[in-house]
């Protein structure tokens, strides 16, 4: 049924259709309208036998989701930023003990300084945790998203984080069109667990692992995210079959066909990269962007194979690895290896900065025009980065906030 | 790759900005607005600036109107429709930030000057202080965004309202909208 409604509530609703049965909720912003959704929809009755349980941590959510799945529970919770730093150990133990939860993962960028605003930071810092990494652009894709991650995650057994710009997608207002119960019933089947904690069957799960074994219990991870480039595309077209629209996958293209530049980017931004990029065909650019939905794990040859015929690549990322710069282009860079493909990485969006059709259209024309180099920072305000490098001491933050007042007036 | 790319959009799309201050409705107001849109067949997006939203405040939310999807998540930068909710905001810089042509409305009882638009008044608070008890802007501007424009249609904003405000409030925002409606169809048709 269309609707136009939240995405926070979209996804809400959607989690609860997929018949979870314990939910570990701890708020953070821009997640808690999600957990408060499915709190309601809790207490209506209507998701029984689920149980809602209200931690007092993120670290307290994940251990809960740990122990429900790994009872044989269909485990959910979701997070956002220092959220998913403070239950960063408990999100290496559950990929670890490959138990199957699916967390929303509300993006929003780390402190310090303390900022509630989207980037990818705190995702991103979570990319080498052994989770599935899936990648939204529209509220409608996390919905769709959110059902095909429970299906991988049980198919696998293996964690699954779907990301979604918090506040630019989770606060947004849009069409969506909502599935039925039966639909998803007839999609998702009831969670049949490899391995239960049974008190009538005792086993333990988590034996630590000396040198003798170590290596080869941490290379399951990796030998199932393998596993999951060839699921996650067989799911999205399980889905497209049964609900008839296409969403999900590895990669999408847009007008990548005969594209002498593209530019690769992860979550919402793509929307307004598209309009972008139809701006620049119109006067004659061969231009096309390339999303990245899945992150984790790195769908390598697809990726070659979108971009292998480009002469220039330019990744836009709303997050870097400091000390070098871009995070996602390393990936493509070893994606495009030996094939002189020029990479280019921008970042931008940090701590909520507006991306802008004009930056972005700027940006392409110098990429276009050969004067992008390997690393750019969108829209930065050098003025105010090199007056504060100068500066002799006191707070970096409280400074430069004070000295854009100053500017102002 | 999966799956095959999305058609290019052509299609207008009317960008509404309100801007007022926290306590105010202006991120339902946006969020009403869209739902409005959408009951009446169109597809529409709206989201909040995000900003600190304390009470007092400015605030600002976003509204977009089209016939087909909208795919940018950029802020509304070049408005088409200014919507401001307070007059004190009339001096405060940015607020017609990249308006260049297109209809202002403000709530006021008194004369407003506006830099540029074509200015449309209504005493949104009075009127909602009458119809529903309490100076929440949100509804008759709406209303007067409707009839000025043609954006949305009062039908649809009214069911808009009922659906988020149930019983007296949802009815005291719709007899607010009416009466705004009526002042602002008249005054436009003169």
């Amino acid at each position: 049924m269309l609707r136009q409604i939240e995405g926070s509530r979209a996804v809400a609703e959607t989690v609860a259709l997929c018949r979870p049965e314990v939910i570990g909720a701890y708020p953070i912003s821009p997640q808690t309208h999600i957990v408060e959704g499915l709190s309601a929809l809790v207490k209506t009755g209507a998701l029984a036998p689920c149980e809602y349980i209200n931690v007092e941590s993120e670290f307290a959510a994940m251990s809960v989701c740990i122990g429900a799945s790994a009872a044989g529970a269909r485990a959910y919770t979701a997070t956002a930023s220092q959220g998913i730093l403070y239950m960063s150990e408990a999100i290496y133990n559950a990929s670890g003990l490959a138990l199957p939860i699916v967390m929303t993962v509300a993006n929003r960028a780390l402190g310090s300084p303390i900022n509630i605003w989207n980037d990818h930071s705190d995702a991103m810092s979570q990319r080498d945790s052994g989770w599935v990494q899936l990648y939204v652009e529209s509220n409608q894709e996390a919905l769709d998203v959110h059902i095909q991650a429970f299906k991988l995650a049980e198919r696998l057994a293996l964690p699954v984080m779907v990301c979604m710009d918090g506040f630019i997608l989770t606060h947004a207002f849009e069409r969506v069109d909502m599935p039925e119960q039966a639909q998803v019933d007839a999609f998702l089947p009831p969670f049949a667990p490899r391995q239960v904690l049974d008190p009538d069957a005792p086993l333990t799960i988590g034996a630590m692992v000396g040198p003798e074994a170590f290596a080869e219990v941490r290379y399951l991870l990796h030998a199932k995210q393998m596993q999951a480039l060839d699921a996650i595309p067989e799911i999205a077209a399980e889905f497209e079959a049964a609900f008839g629209r296409a969403s999900g996958g590895l990669v999408r293209g847009y007008r990548t066909e005969d594209a002498e530049t593209v530019i690769v980017a992860l979550g919402s931004v793509l929307g307004t990269l598209e309009d972008v990029v139809d701006e620049l065909r119109e006067d004659g650019e061969r231009v096309g962007a390339l999303a990245i939905r899945c992150f984790r794990p790195w769908p390598m040859e697809e990726v070659r194979a979108a971009l292998g015929g480009a002469e220039r690549v330019i990744v836009l990322e709303k997050a870097f690895a400091v000390g070098i710069g871009g995070i996602v282009g390393q990936n493509v860079r070893l994606a495009l290896d030996g094939l002189g493909v020029r990479v280019h990485d921008v970042i931008a969006g940090l701590g909520g900065r507006a991306i802008t059709s004009a930056s972005l259209r700027a940006m392409i024309e110098d990429g276009l025009a050969g004067r992008l180099g390997t690393l750019t920072f969108l829209d930065m305000d050098w003025e105010l980065v090199e007056h504060e490098l100068e500066r002799p001491s006191g707070p970096h933050a409280e400074n430069m906030l004070r000295d854009l007042r100053e500017r102002v007036g | 790759m999966t799956p095959a790319p999305r058609p290019a959009i052509v299609h207008s799309v009317i960008q509404v900005r309100i801007h007022g201050r926290g306590g105010q409705g202006v991120v339902t107001a946006a969020e009403l607005l869209s739902v409005a849109a959408f009951l009446d067949g169109r597809h529409a997006q709206a989201f909040p600036s995000f900003g600190s939203e304390r009470t007092g405040a400015p605030v600002m939310a976003f509204c977009r109107i089209g016939d087909g999807p909208i795919r940018t998540r950029e802020p509304v930068v070049h408005p088409d429709v200014l919507v401001i909710q307070d007059p004190t905001l009339l001096h405060v810089p940015g607020v017609f930030a990249g308006f260049e042509e297109g209809t202002v409305l403000v709530n006021s009882s008194r004369e407003v000057d506006v830099p540029r638009g074509r200015l449309i008044v209504v005493a949104a608070s009075e009127l909602a202080r009458e119809h529903l008890g309490r100076p929440m802007p949100g509804a008759p501007m709406l209303a007067a965004l409707a009839a000025a424009t043609g954006a949305v249609s009062l039908d649809a904003l009214a069911a808009a309202f009922r659906e988020r405000f149930h019983g007296p409030v949802g009815e005291g925002n719709v007899a607010a909208m009416q009466a705004a409606f009526a002042q602002i169809e008249e005054l436009t048709r003169a």
